[in-house]
This record gives C-alpha cells, structure tokens and sequence, in this order.
C-alpha cells in the first residue's frame, strides 16, 4: 500500500438533483477527489439499505448519499422516505458492525456544484482518515465463507 | 449470452486528453459479454452514430454502452440511433466519463482509472437491462376548468376555440369570479364589468363549452388524459330548463334583507336571488337558509308569481360523472378578513372597509349606484386614508408574502375617489410602491401628480373614533414624524390569501399546495402552469396573487398545454414504472403508503367462481412516474422499477 490510503467510495444519488449537480461540477471544471464512483437512481427513495450494505460488501471504505434538498424532490416526498429509511438503518448499522461514520447523507441541488466537490472532498477525507474498511474481509476470512453472495 | 458494444467517446480532447481511451477499450474488450470495444473521436456526430448502429447490425449486439458525455446530453441521441437500428432502446446506456470523470480530475491515471470503473459497472448494468416499450395512454379530449371567473373563462374560451370540448364548473349562481365586482380595472380605468360580462356571454353561448354553474367537485379519480370526475349539481330550486329570468320572483321575494355576498355586505338581496344584474346565466336560486318558505313552511311567493313554473322546493342535489383528459384549475383566491389587526378597527367601525368593499362603493353596479358613500350614515366622505399592506408582508399577524395587487389597486382607489369627490383628500401609507408591469408605474405616478394622493411612508399604529370622525394615528418615515389625520374612511388594503377550502380541494384532486394553500406549480421557472400532476394545470390567483393580465396570460397558457395533450390520440410516456410480482405480493400496502402519486391499487384475486381469494397491489402505469420509493418499501421484494431493477443496480455496485 502507498503512503496514503485512497478509499474506495460508491455514491448513491438521485438523477434530478445531485446528478445534475455532478454534472453542473464537471462542466464548470471544477477538481475533486477521483474516490468517489456514482450510481445514478431516479430519486433518493430508490435507495435500498441493501444498496448499502451491497457496495461496503464489495470493498467500498464508505458510502454516501445524496440528493434533492427538503422540499425540492422531483417526487414530490422521495426524499423525506430516503432520511425516514436512513434514520432507521443509522440505528442498526452499530449492531451489524458497520461504523455509522462511514455512511454519508446529504442534499445537493442541481444548482450547487461547487457543493458537490466540496462534499466529495472532505468524505473522501473523511473516510481516508477512518482508514479501510475491512471488518466483512475479517468475517469471510473466519468464516471461510465464498466471497460473493 | 451478452454481446454487448462499448462505445468510447474521446469528445476531442475533451474526454481523450485526460483518460486514456485506447487502454479503455482494450480493457473493456477483454470483459465478460463485450462483443466490440472501439474509440472514436465523436460518437455523437452523424459518422459517429452510423458507426454505433453498424457495429449493432455486423454484430448482433444485445446491448450497448456508450462511454461519453452525461447521459442527461446524450441519453436520447444513442438510444434513438439504437432503435434505426433494431435494438430496443432501453438496451442502451451511458457511461458518464466527461462531466464525471475528464473534466473534474487532473490525474491522467487516476482518470482512467476511474473511467475504466463507470464504463465497466454499466456494462454490467446493460446485460440486465430489459427491452422496454414506451406506455402508451389513451386521451380523453375533453377538458374540465374548475373556477368561473377570469382566469377560467379565458381557458375555457381558448380551449373551445381550438374545437375541443370544456366543461366550465363554477361553483356560485353564476360565472364572474372576482373580476365582476371590481368597478374599474389599472391600469387603463376601463370598467370591469364592460370587459368581463361579454367575455361571460361568449362562454356561455359557445358550442363546445358545457357550462355548469353552482356546481362543485366532489371527487377526481384517474390519470392524465383519463380523469373521471363527479360533479355535485348543487339544488337551485329552480329549473334551469324552465326559467326565462324575468325576475318577477326577485321583485316579489319578501326577504329582502340579506346582506348581500357580491356587494361584501355593504347592499342588501332577497332570498331568492342573482349575485348581480349581469348574471350568466340569468337564473336565480334560492337560499335555503334564508328563504321564508324554508324557515317557516309558508310563503311560496316566488312558485305564485312565476309563470313558467320554475320554481321547484323539492329539488334535490344531483350527481354527475364527467371523463375528461385534463383539468385547468382555476379556483382563484379571496381577501383576508382584517379583523386580526383590533388597531384598524375592521369590523368595529363601520368606516373602516376593505378594498373589495370599495370597489363595489366605486362601482355603478354597486349598492351605491357608484357614488363613493360612509356605508355608516351615506354622506361623502372628504377625507379618505388608505393602508397598504393591511395584511401582506406581514409574519406576525398577516402572511409574509406580498399580495401583488394592492399597490397598484390602491393607486385606482385613490383616482376613482378624487375623480367622484371633488375637493376631496386623500392620504395613502404604503411601506413600498411595487409598480412593476406594463403602464403600472407610470399609472401610481398619476395618482400622486394628477389626482393629488398624499403619499407617507410609514404605517398605522391605530385608529379610533372622535367626534364622527376616525382618527389615524401613524408615522411618516421619511419625514421621520408621527401623523394624525381625522378621517371620514379608512380603506384597508387587504391581503390576497388562498380560498378557505384550498387545501382540501388540493387534495381532491391531488396537486400539491404551498404553507399558504396556493397551489404549487411544477417548476416554478420552467413548468409555472403545470401542477405537480401530469394532466392538472394551474391559472389565475389560486397559484400566488395575479392582476388581470398575468392571470389572463396564465389562463391562456393552461390552455396551450391542454391543445398539445389534445393533439395526439395516444399519449406516450417512459416506460420507467414500478411493477408488482401479484405471486409474492403479500397485500401490506405499505407501498400504497409510500406512493406520492396513488398509482398503486387494490386488486383482487379471483378464484374461478369468483370468490377473492388473494389481495394484491396493482400499478398504474398511467399514474406513476417512476421515483422507485415503492420498491425500496416492498417487504416482500415484490415490486421493482423497470430501467432500475435491483438485478441491475446490484450489478452495477459489483462492477465496480
């Protein structure tokens, strides 16, 4: 490994907002931390906790969330179902053995791009600090579980 | 087996200066199911496209990603160039690695890198994509405007001119609105009642307009351009098939002491009644509550007096079920009652009115016959004070908006008064002068050069009686002194604020509405006349405070909306809808719960004879518009979202 750890990142953000606000970022050139891959869903609401669990399971250090800010979801209320589901999920993730930490949750508008790099940044620091995500490596290592499920 | 087709875009230098697209394609050459991996300098450009659709040809592809801009550029250019080409569009996807990856990293390995994940996780996705067909929804040609005044009638007469069907509902005696009891219009003074009633007419004479006045929705089922709507045809207790409008009833009527609810209480009416001469249609009706008959079981003066035998007392309410393809609400606003504010005195002295009051004081219609009266003692008042923003732009007491009209109206009230009273004063406290449109600013100029209107800035701390005369006591700011003036009437400039039932009428037919009960459009730039319901459209005061023209403009606007759904027999929607597994439904409605749209239904299982035997949810692809919240909330993993299966979107996370 080199001196510094790159964290692997999966984004899950909804296509009206904090898509367009990816996009608004790259066409305004702005630079941010190459960590992050992003899978584009019509609206927060899609997304499932299994989503979550998928991508850490995968090797992803840290997840996050985002899309349309309160009141401004495309779906009217897709968002509000999002936090609601992402307030109970928070509660079990100590349980299951996953750090809350390493899941972010945020609001990005289509308009605020320079947010979304600045987002972007400062989790992949975050997580880089949080060091890899290695506690599902350990219980298939014990386990001598296959490694896809 | 895949054969999937990785084309990769180096959008000049745009995308090819930074990832390295050669090492891209060879990588994607070597993945699992991709049958051709090729680089080009512009996928988009004509060659381009013709390339994409030969290589599906040559090769059979069974799927295609195109590794280039956002899909939000191109989504639509390559799956088009797709379909010319035999493939089911929805095989199609694209690997965003301009705006996502090139334009926002600066390290060329790293990009690549990166390139190589986004391209190859929606390889992935594609070999689980499913050959979608567009939806295809029938249309109704026929159109509903709920609201009769001037918003309404414009896009009902709109509507109607282009050919097509409207059903006009209003839920008063007749049609009007607002407009018909305003005196005078800004910013060109022309009488209201002048331009209104033959727009009125022309509504009620025209073809293709159906309409129906004292009726109102009671319930809204269905989907854009398959609306099934009930009207409640509310009993006038007289026929409108008989009726000639004579009026010899009215005349006759021994209830005469109504407070009349077109003059705002300042006139009086009987109980059997139209709200105004002008009235369309010229057929009363009769008010329960108030009729001798109804009251006390004796009277029937009006049944005596009328020779057509229009008169019926026991009518009832009737109920009809109309299918229409869209619906223009047009349901307007009303006036905030000021008694909030016990400083002005609103409803304690009987001085102190409201705007809406003086337009009818103003009006030649009116209890007044047009002449500016004290409604307390009928003498001409000499001395007049207006306050604006009673009401608007107020948070503690009123609402925090402003109500739009009041500056402008104000400025009307103040020429309407100085042109009947002559020598008479005029003092108006105002907090700003918001004179924005056509001919406004130079309009509110008149008022203070022409008709002479004391402008203060600064407002009204109280006003109190003394001697017969109403005395105001405020500051003006701008001269930084507290004023008194002893007046004769006091004007309140009132807040517009939403119909008292906008709230629960929003819910009937499902749009959304505002902290205010206004009704929110679906973008508030680009989508101003549609609500957030595909089919439902938006005009006049019932969206945020409009003057005539915006509301006429609006109407019209409504209108074009409604022609463009009415010019295709079959409406084509995104395939991007839920679907339910009715196997493994286990009937929890949690997804009813969830969907903002109420496009998940009940469906019953039928064994052969007919019993129930199994309750499912069932999606209407008319309704729903794809947002996915349903599927995330099935326990049972019944439902999913075409184009966002979880088969896919876990592909996709492992293909990273």
């Amino acid at each position: 490994m080199s001196e510094t750890f790159e964290p692997e990142i999966i984004a899950f953000v909804c296509t009206y907002c904090t898509y367009a606000g990816a996009d608004l970022a790259g066409t305004s050139r702005l630079k941010y931390a190459p960590n992050v891959r992003i899978i584009r869903l019509p609206c927060t609401g899609r997304i499932s906790p299994m989503f979550i669990l998928k991508a850490l399971q995968k090797g992803a250090d840290g997840v996050l969330i985002s899309g349309c800010h309160p009141g401004d979801c495309h779906f009217t209320h897709g968002n509000y179902h999002a936090r609601r589901r992402w307030m109970v999920f928070r509660a079990l993730l100590d349980f299951i053995g996953i750090p809350p930490e390493r899941i972010k949750y945020s609001w990005i508008s289509a308009a605020e791009g320079v947010k979304f790099a600045e987002f972007i940044n400062s989790v992949t620091e975050d997580i880089r600090k949080l060091g890899p995500f290695e506690q599902y490596t350990h219980l298939i290592e014990q386990t001598q579980a296959p490694a896809s499920l | 087996m895949a054969k999937i087709g990785v084309f990769i875009c180096h959008c000049g230098e745009n995308i090819g200066a930074k990832v390295d697209c050669t090492k891209l394609a060879a990588a994607m050459g070597e993945h699992p199911g991709v049958a051709v991996s090729v680089e080009y300098k512009y996928f988009c450009s004509d060659p381009g496209q013709e390339s994409v659709k030969r290589a599906i040809r040559d090769n059979n592809l069974t799927g295609v990603v195109v590794a280039a801009c956002s899909p939000r550029m191109h989504e639509a250019t390559f799956r088009k160039a797709c379909a010319e080409a035999g493939l089911n569009p929805y095989l199609c996807e694209i690997a965003n690695i301009r705006e996502q990856c090139s334009w926002v990293h600066t390290d060329n390995d790293q990009a690549t890198e990166k390139a190589m994940d986004i391209t190859r996780s929606m390889v992935e996705k594609v070999k689980r994509n499913n050959k979608l067909q567009p939806i295809e929804v029938p249309v109704t040609r026929r159109a509903l405007v709920i609201g009769g005044g001037i918003a309404g009638i414009q896009a009902a007469l709109d509507i109607a001119n282009a050919g097509q069907d409207v059903v006009l509902v209003e839920r008063e005696p007749s049609l009007g609105g607002h407009m018909a009891q305003l005196s005078e219009t800004f910013p060109t003074l022309d009488c209201s009642q002048c331009i209104m009633t033959p727009r009125m007419v022309e509504a009620a004479q025209h073809p293709k307009i159906r309409l129906l006045t004292y009726a109102e929705i009671e319930s809204v089922d269905g989907y854009i351009g398959n609306f099934s709507v009930r009207v409640r045809m509310k009993s006038r207790y007289v026929d409108i098939n008989k009726c000639t409008g004579c009026g010899d009833c009215i005349t006759k009527c021994p209830a005469k002491k109504i407070s009349s609810e077109f003059d705002c209480g300042l006139g009086k009416r009987t109980a059997i009644y139209t709200p105004f001469a002008q009235s369309v249609p010229n057929i009363p009706v009769i008010d329960k509550a108030n009729c001798i008959y109804f009251k006390n079981g004796k009277c029937k003066i009006c049944s005596k007096t009328c020779q057509c035998d229009a008169i019926d007392f026991d009518m009832q309410d009737t109920f009809e079920d109309i299918e229409v393809g869209a619906i223009v609400v047009a349901t307007g606003f009303q006036v905030q009652n000021n008694t909030m504010y016990g400083e002005y005195g609103y409803g304690k002295y009987p001085d102190v009115i409201n705007g809406l009051q003086f337009e009818r004081l103003a009006s030649a219609s009116g209890p007044t016959a047009g002449k500016i009266l004290r409604p307390s003692d009928g003498v001409e008042p000499q001395t007049v004070v207006f306050i604006q923003c009673a009401g608007s732009r107020d948070p503690s007491k009123g609402v925090r908006y402003c109500s739009k009209i009041c500056c402008m109206y104000t400025a009307k009230h103040a020429m309407l008064y100085a042109h009947k009273v002559h020598g008479g004063k005029t003092h108006i406290f105002y907090m700003d002068i918001r004179a924005a449109g056509k001919g406004y600013d130079e309009f509110s100029r008149r008022a203070i050069e022409e008709d002479e209107a004391a402008y203060l800035r600064g407002r009204v701390s109280k006003v109190w009686e003394e001697n017969g005369k109403l005395m105001v006591r405020g500051v003006d700011t701008l001269l930084g002194r507290p004023v008194e003036i002893a007046a004769d009437m006091v004007i309140l400039a009132t807040a517009i604020i939403a119909q008292p039932d906008a709230k629960e009428f929003a819910k009937t037919i499902g749009i959304g509405y505002d902290e205010y009960g206004f009704y929110n459009e679906a973008h508030l730039k680009l989508r101003p006349v549609e609500s957030s319901t595909a089919g439902v459209f938006l005009a006049g005061a019932c969206q945020s405070p409009k003057d005539i023209p915006d509301s006429v403009a609006q109407a019209s606007a409504t209108a074009s909306k409604v022609l463009a759904l009415f010019s295709k027999d079959m409406l084509e929607r995104e395939p991007v809808v839920a679907t339910n597994n009715e196997a493994t439904c286990a009937g929890c409605w949690g997804c009813v719960l969830a969907c903002p749209y109420n496009a998940i239904e009940q469906k019953d299982i039928l064994d052969r004879s007919g019993r129930i035997i199994k309750r499912v949810a069932s999606v209407n692809p008319g309704l729903c518009q794809g947002c996915g919240t349903c599927v995330t909330f099935c326990r049972s993993n019944s439902l999913d979202l075409a184009g966002f299966t979880e088969r896919q979107i876990f592909a996709e996370v492992m293909g990273l």
